[in-house]
């Protein structure tokens, strides 16, 4: 089950540092997982996109979304190791079948001061 | 009639992914390099370290994703230059549009900040419903925001 921690205020950052402020301790690594299928709807209309060409907009929009909420569940992960922020993260994405993607989010979380 | 009913199957989604793919591309283009100009003031680094020397004020992550459709004309070209080899020049275009794209809506994500340092950029093939088929790519930017403290409120 995932908690919701939406309203934590957490500082993201993909270099090693929070500028400004200095790394306390570190927690070790964090990760978000969100897998995601495409709906029929959007594969049709994706397949007369594939006619004329541009932006397939419903895909990039569930991209986003699965996205968001893999770094929702990193963000609730690094919560519950009493983290205030996390450094370094990198985004990755792998096609586990046809028409689902996994999106993978992972960082070190730490606590600045 | 077989044959003609055949050959217009294969030839009509060429077709039009030729006429209204080249149409797209010179749309987007002209878009990019329009939005391109507006952001000059926002420079985009794949560095770690930080090109201004000021106190920050605030850093962020910030993200940028585009799918960009792969049209059948493309498919067509690139399957024909796989049988001689070279550059495929119809996926270098639709690589470089998808790329600047990501770029600049991680661009406008955040309008404000003074600087985005070690940015990244992941490209992912987006499968279609039938096996070793490829409806699209998709390009994810993301890099680190950066608000310095403004030099009035220093001051």
């Amino acid at each position: 089950m995932i908690l919701s921690y939406e309203n934590t205020a957490m500082l993201i950052t993909n270099i090693e540092t929070i500028p400004g402020q200095t790394i306390t301790i570190c927690h070790g690594v964090v990760s978000g997982s969100s897998v995601r299928s495409k709906h029929v709807g959007r594969d049709i209309m994706a397949g007369l996109k594939n006619m004329v060409g541009g932006e397939l907009r419903g895909y990039t929009e569930l991209l986003e979304e699965s996205r968001a909420q893999a770094t929702e569940r990193m963000k609730a992960q690094a919560t519950q190791m009493g983290a205030n922020a996390i450094v370094n993260v990198r985004f990755a994405t792998s096609s586990v079948a046809a028409g689902a993607a996994e999106i993978y989010v992972y960082g070190t979380a730490v606590t600045v001061g | 009639m077989e044959t003609l009913f055949l050959l217009a199957f294969w030839t009509v989604p060429i077709v039009l992914g030729y006429v209204f793919g080249r149409m797209a591309e010179a749309r987007h283009y002209r878009s990019i390099i329009a939005r391109e100009k507006n952001f000059v003031h926002l420079p985009a680094t794949s560095l770690r370290t930080l090109l201004g020397n000021g106190p920050v004020a605030r850093s962020e992550l910030v993200t940028g994703s585009v799918v960009i459709a792969v049209d059948h004309f493309k498919k067509a070209a690139s399957t024909l230059r796989a049988l001689v080899g070279g550059p495929v020049k119809s996926y270098e275009t639709l690589l470089d549009r998808a790329k600047r794209e990501a770029v600049l809506r991680l661009k406008e994500s955040c309008p404000g900040a003074h600087e985005i340092v070690n940015v990244r950029l992941e490209t992912m093939p987006i499968a279609g419903s039938q096996p070793r088929q490829v409806t699209g790519v998709e390009v994810l930017a993301y890099g680190t925001a950066i608000y310095y403290v403004e030099q009035s409120a220093v001051a």
